[in-house]
């Protein structure tokens, strides 16, 4: 299986998803940061990241009703079980291509979140409330350290226009809908996942000119992560995330 | 990455926190950052990341101007208690004084 019959809890999933892989992503730059206050702050961002997929996995135990808890959904799926796009699992390059990520996946949680509040399902707006407070955050690090390293040194500007350039064919995988959205948009409860790529592509073109950096134009783009498909990536992620929790099938901690 | 760049390299700046309305801002400790946006951000994640806050200030530490602390003894262990205004009752509306 890789796509639960479930629309909403599908749903969830891809959420909940793109949350936790980037939380993992995220935490595995703590203790590489080049600063003390920015490792602190990457620590925030995943600790955000993860708050955000335990409010969303925790719902989708409920939706789902077969005894899963939050637990078992991040740490006992499979690989083409999850959701997320295939954006969120790219591994950590230098400091520019990480923030490239963080930006890409910020300016695409504010716009979705924002709509989400509006949500006909109360416990997707609640969660949507926090996440979009958290968002805004979230993208006002990841832009501002894309502003200063793409309009600071040749060295600096060239990096994070490559870190831009590699992440690329990635970003549409955000916006990938189906049925899922569509029958959920059709309820209300679902965000208009147009609308938030429009407001994704204003948001990078704003920060990439001020950044004097150039819009990738590479017309390639790897999309499967929303049903299971996945970069090789992930293969590598999930059983450092899931070692300890599958030695120990129950652990709490 | 240079070492120029490195933590040494950057300016260092003292943080203030006002943890709740009508309070001051108090001194919670010092960032390391290359300008003053990157440092009230570097200090909302180091010092109000349990919600301890609702404002930051920053302020360049070169830009702090101490007293000498060997002169302490003449300017700080001058007790006169008469100095103090323990002959008034402050109202309780007054809150935070």
């Amino acid at each position: 299986m890789s796509l639960p019959e479930d629309p909403l809890l599908a749903y969830l999933l891809r959420l909940g998803d793109d949350n936790l892989i980037v939380a993992h992503r995220l935490s595995e730059l703590v203790s590489r940061m080049p600063e003390l206050e920015e490792d602190i702050t990457v620590a925030n961002l995943s600790l955000d990241h993860l708050g955000q997929a335990r409010l969303l996995y925790s719902y989708g135990a409920e939706v789902e009703g077969a005894g899963r808890g939050e637990d078992q959904l991040a740490m006992l799926r499979d690989e083409r079980d999850f959701l997320n796009a295939v954006l969120v699992e790219q591994p950590n390059g230098d400091f520019g291509h990480s923030m490239a990520r963080q930006l890409f996946v910020d300016a695409y949680q504010v716009p979705l979140y924002e709509a989400l509040v509006e949500s006909a399902d109360a416990t997707i707006a609640e969660i949507a409330q926090i996440g979009a407070k958290e968002a805004r955050y979230h993208l006002g690090h990841s832009s501002a350290w894309v502003i200063r390293l793409g309009d600071g040194t040749e060295e600096s500007h060239r990096r994070m226009q490559a870190g831009l350039d590699a992440l690329w064919p990635f970003t549409e995988d955000l916006f990938a809908a189906d049925h899922v959205e569509a029958q959920l948009q059709q309820s209300g409860v679902a965000a208009d996942l147009e609308n938030v790529h429009q407001r994704w592509v204003t948001t990078i073109t704003e920060v990439l000119n001020q950044a004097t950096l150039t819009l990738p134009v590479d017309e390639y783009q790897r999309g499967g992560g929303r049903i299971g498909v996945h970069t090789k990536h992930l293969g590598h992620l999930l059983p450092e995330m899931q070692n300890l929790y599958r030695t120990h099938p129950g652990v709490s901690w | 990455m240079s070492d120029e760049v490195r933590s040494s390299g950057y300016p260092l700046w003292e943080v203030f926190v006002r943890a709740d309305r009508g309070l001051n801002h108090v001194h919670a400790g010092s960032v390391h950052a290359p300008d003053a946006a990157t440092a009230v951000q570097a200090a909302r994640d180091v010092y109000t990341r349990r919600a301890e806050g609702v404002s930051i200030w920053v302020v360049p530490s070169s830009q702090v101007h101490a007293a000498d602390p060997d002169e302490a003894g003449d300017w700080f262990d001058d007790v006169k208690p008469y100095r103090h205004p323990t002959f008034y009752e402050i109202p309780e509306q007054v809150g935070h004084m």
